[in-house]
């Protein structure tokens, strides 16, 4: 569906980085001075204790939160601080911890706002709505409905997701990201809540999005075991700064991490 | 039994996303404009078109436009009097200055006029969110009520203060003024209304009502989609004050037939509000219901308790109007916070497996 | 050039030519201010413990005044009548509890907002219905309010305080500093604060929603009834009152809407600026600027400081 490496970034290239990223709020550090990179086509985990920063880092990369220091840089382009639609424009979508779907909506209708960005015809053929704003919405519905076929939502479609049990509301909202035909999609917490047979479900979704659609994937989890048997890397935040990054079998046996997570004052 | 949908498959997304998919509701709409457009002015009296159908239809129009803003968009405006006025006003001095072009493209334009205005009063919603942003409407309600008194401008320097409705044409028929009859002031409401209703219907239901709910819904989650905020609320804003400019240049020059300033309050942004609460947020079909209701409301209070024997006053009228609306609005918002068109929705509901319950 | 002179340097002119005028205009302002500040406490309350921002505030205000007077009128003394309303006020807060506020526990604010217009028009209605539409006259005298004016002469002319308005800002500052002592200090008011933080918490705890409520409406309406006891004395009690009481809005946007002193500093900054702004510009765009001005002052401030004067800053979290 999708072809590997965009127009100048090879797979296992850098595709998004962060240099000496600084956030902070009145005077809480949320983030010193953290440094890393995500690789085109790998799935990247964001790991690390309750309030370590993860979320926060999330959303400077998205641009909702601006860095007081450091800098952003995705698909060679440096910013300092990035904003949510050149985010959006530029291919990162992303899924939230508390579920941030449309609730006025159907699934659908969640699903096909992700196209927004797609569809061009103007205010003016909207007004008509028959014609060519009516090819556009077809259009549109054909890629949504893959979508949906994809994740297994076909029955849900038409339902207000306000109805919807919460595991069915995180994959319309994984629905919504790739409606958007990210390059990175940005995973904050995606098995929260979950019981098994749902995790297993997430993480198959998750590692087709990354085989078939090529899109690189870094996502925050708590679970460990799915952050092992996702993920191709690694970075570890405790307190706002890095403590560790590399593939999970290393990250799991360093002692900060260990300590970072049995709550080993350092 | 009557209202199955069963049999009628949709074989391309066309069909799947056309805004009355199911057969009983194309009849439906078919049907309601007969009604509209034949028997009420055939059968109807003066009374009818000129009290009733008329104001209705305006006020439907103002509700469509608020809703717009306020329901599909979630941007609460307490201004929707003062950019009624505006189309009113710029009605007025465009037909002033240019009397000879017709009155119906005056009424469109004053649209633009009052969309720019709701454009100028919309731009705090970039840092203001919901209840506050009320009060930046409430700015504009009260600068443009005061405006349309102070400056004579506005009122051709009428000494009275209040604009008369100048004697218009359409291929020689007389549609405003005091010569014009009911039936044609209806009917060229009429065709306003439908055709601005069905507009308004393709927006929402296609890209734009989407970006439109989703800012209403989560506009933080709206703009990591790529939705322009800015753009979208002042789309909306401008939209819906286009709406509401027609409707009020109509109820000027088309149902009034003049106009004190007065006319456009603070009490009309609530009267129009109250419509779209009652009616149903964001739902273009519940703005008629709420017009309905509370327009019509008081005229049943008005004429019905002399002719079942129980007298009531005129001036009790109004109160107990108040006093029901009042009550009203917080029932319905107990019972059912989506107002008329959610429990019409719910009625359908029942009608689709009627005779059974459920 | 001529424009620029008469807006920025001819209004400074006029207020230095004539200080006793000046001062006049700040004094008028002040009382102004002051009671717009009372109307917003009665805000201010309501939505510190509930959330809800209660639209029907200022038909309260009205309605209070209106009770007041109409039973008078009916002949009842005016200390029995003021003791009358009280109670009467506590049955509007038990009713406004049990018929508005319960059924609507969880409904988003938003809801809570709109119900409290129906409210309004209830109690327009209602109002309307049982004393009549027509302005009358506050029983101020019969109150014990004092009447008349205590001149001072001040550089070379003088200015005229009404004795009325200075009971007026007096007893807003005594009801201003026992509501924050209430808040601050006792157990009832620590539970009113705890409500408006979190509902689900606050019950967790074993508060009653309810009582909570009702105490706290009861607590308005009787900053209500001294709104419309003020106000009424100074000019008439009639349902014009209610649109004055929207000016509470920008108050509150300047004050916060939880903050009991910010609702005094808005509503003096509100009620001054307007007194200032009609008097020395109002000539020049045509006068009866203070319709509108208020807003406009809020509006600006919106921009710059959206949680206003003393509001939390928002941070929201997603």
């Amino acid at each position: 569906m999708r072809a590997t490496g965009g127009p100048d970034i090879a797979v296992g290239d850098v595709l998004l980085s962060v240099e000496n990223v600084s956030l902070a709020f009145g005077g809480v550090k949320a983030v010193s001075d953290v440094s890393f990179d995500i690789r085109k086509g790998e799935i990247r985990a964001i790991i690390g204790p309750n309030g370590a920063g993860k979320t926060s880092m999330l959303n400077v990369i998205n641009g909702f939160y601006h860095p007081q220091e450091g800098r952003i840089t995705f698909k060679g382009e440096t910013r300092s601080k990035m904003r949510p639609y050149e985010a959006a424009e530029g291919g990162i979508a992303r899924t939230f911890q508390n579920v941030a779907l449309f609730r006025g909506m159907t699934a659908l209708d969640n699903i096909m706002t992700g196209r927004s960005l797609k569809m061009r015809k103007n205010f003016v053929w909207q007004l008509l709505r028959h014609g060519p704003a009516m090819d556009e919405e077809v259009e549109h519905r054909r890629a949504a409905e893959e979508i949906i076929d994809f994740l297994k939502i076909q029955e849900i479609r038409r339902t207000p997701v306000g109805r919807l049990p919460y595991g069915l509301q995180k994959r319309v909202e994984l629905g919504r990201a790739l409606a958007m035909e990210p390059e990175l999609l940005l995973l904050d917490e995606p098995m929260a809540g979950m019981n098994l047979e749902e995790k297993e479900d997430m993480s198959r979704f998750i590692l087709d999005v990354n085989d078939h659609f090529g899109t690189t994937i870094a996502l925050i989890e708590h679970d460990m075991g799915v952050v092992m048997d996702l993920s191709d890397r690694v970075v570890v935040l405790d307190h706002g700064v890095k403590i560790a990054d590399g593939s999970p079998a290393e990250v799991m046996k360093d002692q900060a991490v260990i300590d970072a997570y049995l709550g080993v004052a350092h | 039994m009557l209202y199955r949908e069963a049999g009628q498959f949709k074989t391309d997304y066309t069909a799947d996303m056309a805004v009355f998919p199911i057969l009983q509701d194309r009849i439906g709409i078919v049907v309601i404009l007969a009604i509209a457009g034949v028997i009420i002015p055939v059968f109807g009296n003066e009374f009818l078109l000129q009290a009733v159908m008329i104001p209705f239809l305006v006020f439907s129009l103002a509700s469509i436009g608020l809703n717009l803003l306020t329901g599909y968009t979630g941007l609460l405006s307490l201004g929707t009097g003062a950019f009624m006025g505006v189309g009113a006003y710029a009605c007025y001095k465009l037909t002033t200055y240019f009397p000879g072009v017709n009155i119906l493209i005056w009424i469109l334009v004053s649209g633009f006029f009052s969309a720019g205005v709701g454009v100028v009063f919309g731009l705090p919603s970039l840092r203001i969110k919901g209840f506050y942003l009320a009060v930046a409407t409430l700015a504009a309600q009260f600068f443009l009520s005061w405006l349309f008194i102070r400056q004579p401008w506005f009122y051709n320097y009428n000494v009275s203060g209040a604009i008369e409705v100048p004697t218009r044409t359409l291929f020689g028929i007389p549609v405003t003024g005091a010569t014009a009859s009911e039936m044609t002031r209806y009917y060229v409401v009429l065709g306003f209304v439908v055709v601005l209703t069905w507009l308004a219907s393709n927006l929402v239901h296609g890209r734009i009502g989407r970006m439109w709910m989703a800012v209403r819904d989560m506009d933080l989650a709206a703009e990591l989609i790529g939705i322009r905020l800015l753009r979208t609320k002042l789309l909306a804003f401008a939209v819906s004050s286009f709406y509401c400019g027609v409707a009020g240049a109509l109820l000027v020059f088309l149902w009034y037939g003049s106009a004190e300033p007065a006319v456009f309050d603070v009490n009309l942004s609530f009267f129009i509000l109250f419509m779209v609460i009652i009616g149903g947020l964001g739902s273009l079909t519940g703005s008629f219901y709420g017009a309905a209701l509370i327009y019509i409301l008081p005229i049943v209070l008005r004429y019905i308790p002399p002719k079942i024997g129980i007298p009531i006053q005129s001036a009790m009228v109004e109160h107990i109007q108040h006093m029901v609306v009042g009550a009203l609005i917080v029932f319905f918002l107990i019972v059912e916070p989506a107002g008329l068109a959610r429990l019409w929705q719910v009625g359908k509901q029942k009608l689709r497996v009627w005779p059974f319950p459920y | 050039m001529d424009l620029l002179y008469k807006i920025f340097i001819d209004p400074f002119v006029q207020m230095g030519m004539a200080p006793d005028l000046l001062v006049q205009t700040l004094w008028d302002g002040l009382v102004a201010g002051v009671l717009y500040s009372l109307i917003a406490l009665g805000f201010v309350l309501i939505f510190k413990a509930s959330g809800v921002f209660n639209f029907a505030q200022g038909i309260m205000v009205v309605f209070a005044a209106l009770t007041l007077v109409g039973l008078h009128e009916h002949g009842i003394p005016a200390y029995l009548a003021l003791a009358i309303t009280i109670a009467v006020m506590f049955g509007l807060a038990v009713g406004v509890e049990r018929l508005m506020l319960r059924p609507l526990v969880n409904q988003p604010d938003i809801i809570l907002f709109m119900a409290t217009f129906g409210l309004t028009y209830f109690l327009i209605g209602f109002g309307e219905l049982v004393f009549g539409g027509d302005p009358k006259v506050m029983i101020a005298s019969q109150l014990g309010l004092p009447k008349g004016a205590i001149d001072v002469k001040f550089a070379g002319g003088f200015v005229s305080l009404q004795k009325i308005d200075i009971a007026a800002t007096i007893i807003a500052s005594l009801m201003v500093a026992s509501l924050a002592l209430f808040f601050q200090k006792t157990r009832i008011g620590r539970a009113l604060r705890a409500v408006a933080d979190s509902h689900k918490a606050a019950l967790s705890v074993g508060i009653s929603l309810e009582q909570i409520w009702v105490i706290v409406w009861f607590a308005a309406g009787l900053v209500a009834l001294a709104t419309g006891i003020m106000w009424g004395a100074r000019s008439e009690v009639s349902f014009a009152l209610e649109i004055i009481a929207l000016k509470a809005l920008p108050v509150l946007i300047l004050g916060g809407f939880t903050s009991v002193p910010g609702a005094i500093v808005g509503g003096v900054i509100i009620g001054i600026g307007e007194k200032i702004g009609e008097f020395y510009w109002g000539p020049l765009l045509g006068s009866g600027i203070e319709t509108w001005l208020a807003y406009v002052i809020a509006l600006v401030f919106l921009l710059f400081r959206p949680q206003g004067l003393f509001g939390e800053k928002i941070i929201e979290r997603i």
